[in-house]
């Protein structure tokens, strides 16, 4: 192995996303002398009070919603449940049965898991090779009891960009049912409307756009009513209690002014930079399966199963080499089975285990793609001539 | 989450690569858990008894299973077979510093490999083989099995 490149790449954007200096320094003041609290009538607590109403309007402006329809949460885990469980119970004599699809992000289906345990009935919607659900299928499966249909927007491991618009029209055309999406992977890159999307909820975080971690976002529609997660004070227009967190919530609101007034030239620039990666990775490297669609997809990710060649093992050696990415192989995680996104789309264990993912976002540069493929060209040749499998990743004889 | 021993080991492996003639190989491992892993033997004498003199291995799995596999090659070579035969799983997982808890089947992976070809050296050349090492054949090649069955259970042949 070659030694330690001095400058690292950091490409795992759809992980979390590096702070934008102009939201660190948005926030500073609230760590400092404006620590009110948003609810005290003093000076003090009117302009934490004020900052946060700024805030709450230039998140609402990203995603062109109203004002008081943004609820701030702690995370986009938080939001996610927050929907999922306040719509179960506020909305359970009408009906217990929720729809959701396989390739959820892990907190939206353990939530939905634990409703199952609470006497809730869940669908688990099929994809497609591409991770695409279908609108037919969703169709097929609403019935007078659902009452919420809940699909991302944009795939966090294989980017795939469901039919969002479609997939609540089909909703509200043929049931009662709220339609929710996790566009945590969106903003920033993709246009996120939410009146021409016409759903009625939308989860939303700030690390994955160039915000802090520990903040989160809920969009839900004026005429949306369900119970909250957290009771308390009654902050959040009792949607949400617990203080305000001030600080983070500033940061939040200037993440999303930058992200509203850059998406365009963003969501260009990384899908340049995915689809240049992903050509000149098929040109260089033999046996090199793309887990996701062909195009278009979520600006700046991609998944590739390297034949042969476990994920975790080649995350590490990468890292070695100073560039950071993700896997999806199952030896990254506590129980050891593979991602279930690639599961969902067909993948064999061998190609799941074989999965690299890589994000690129605004910090990366045309540089960073040179040099990655010249280094994983030579450690996927390394890690190859050590493999087990034969060409087509099986065991053989 | 790694020692050093692991990084070094996964980094820099010893006895990687595939064996030109060898006496006998093995093949163990799951890759629906995502390891697999094939040793390669080359048996001599010395002294009348016999021992390896040359090991080599290739695994598919994680920076563990590759840091596994090799020290336990280095364990193994120059050893006689019994000697070879009784290096258990916690001996590799100690020799490499300790292994985070959810990657300690990576050590016993790497101990059913050496145990599988010694195995199967002994039943090409007609040689006793212990009852505890036909248990040992028998654990490995459980594996093997449970990985064939989950992919017609998925149906995953034609991938």
């Amino acid at each position: 192995m070659k030694k330690v490149n001095e400058d690292r790449i950091y490409v795992d954007n759809n992980s979390t996303t590096p702070m934008d200096p102009r939201v660190k320094e948005s926030m500073d003041p609230y760590f400092g002398e404006d620590f009110g609290n948003p609810n005290s009538l003093h000076k003090r607590g009117r302009t934490a009070n004020d900052s946060v109403k700024k805030a709450r309007g230039k998140v609402a402006d990203l995603l062109k919603s109203k004002e008081d329809e943004i609820i701030f949460t702690g995370s986009a885990t938080e939001s996610n449940n927050h929907v999922l469980k306040g719509t179960a119970f506020s909305r359970k004599k009408k009906g217990k049965h929720i729809i959701t699809d396989k390739t959820e992000h892990k907190c939206i289906l353990s939530a939905c898991r634990w409703l199952e345990e609470q006497g809730f009935e869940v669908t688990y919607l099929d994809v497609d090779e591409e991770g695409y659900v279908s609108p037919e299928d969703l169709k097929e499966e609403l019935r007078d009891d659902t009452v919420l249909v809940s699909i991302m927007m944009a795939n966090n491991e294989i980017g795939t960009i469901q039919p969002i618009k479609e997939l609540a029209e089909v909703t509200h055309g043929n049931s009662d049912a709220y339609f929710h999406t996790d566009a945590a992977q969106c903003p920033g890159k993709m246009k996120v409307d939410v009146e021409e999307l016409g759903i009625d909820m939308l989860t939303l975080n700030a690390h994955k756009m160039y915000g802090p971690k520990g903040i989160g976002a809920l969009y839900k529609r004026q005429d949306v009513d369900i119970d909250p997660l957290l009771h308390g004070g009654g902050q959040e227009g009792g949607e949400r209690s617990g203080t305000e967190n001030v600080p983070y919530i500033v940061g939040f609101g200037k993440a999303s002014e930058i992200a509203k007034r850059n998406w365009k030239k963003q969501g260009k620039k990384l899908t340049d930079m995915h689809n240049k990666f992903i050509q000149k990775i098929q040109n260089r490297i033999e046996e090199v399966k793309l887990n996701g669609p062909k195009k278009p997809r979520l600006p700046g990710n991609v998944n590739l199963s390297f034949i042969g060649v476990e994920g975790e093992a080649l995350v590490l050696r990468l890292d070695e080499r100073g560039i950071e990415t993700a896997t999806g192989s199952a030896c990254s995680s506590e129980e050891l089975k593979a991602s279930h996104v690639l599961e969902a789309i067909g993948r064999g264990p061998e190609t799941a285990h074989s999965s690299l993912r890589v994000s690129f976002g605004k910090f990366n540069t045309e540089e960073d793609i040179e040099r990655m493929v010249d280094v994983l060209e030579e450690e996927v040749a390394d890690l190859r001539s050590i493999t087990a499998l034969d060409k087509k990743g099986k065991i053989g004889d | 989450m790694y020692t050093k021993e692991v990084m070094e080991h996964f980094k820099n492996p010893s006895n990687m690569g595939e064996m030109k003639d060898p006496d006998v190989t093995s093949k163990v491992g799951n890759p629906a858990c995502g390891d697999v892993m094939r040793i390669y033997l080359k048996v001599g004498k010395r002294d009348g008894e016999k021992y390896i003199k040359d090991i080599k291995f290739k695994t598919f799995g994680c920076a563990s299973a590759i840091a596994t596999s090799s020290v336990t090659t280095e364990m193994a070579m120059g050893k006689t077979l019994e000697e070879a035969e009784s290096i258990e799983e916690k001996e590799i997982s100690e020799e490499l510093g300790g292994l985070p808890k959810i990657k300690m089947h990576c050590s016993s992976l790497s101990a059913n490999g050496l145990h599988e070809a010694i195995y199967q050296y002994k039943k090409k050349e007609g040689l006793d083989i212990s009852e505890d090492l036909k248990k040992k054949h028998k654990i490995a090649q459980k594996t093997l099995e449970r990985t064939k069955e989950m992919r017609r259970k998925h149906g995953l042949d034609e991938e």
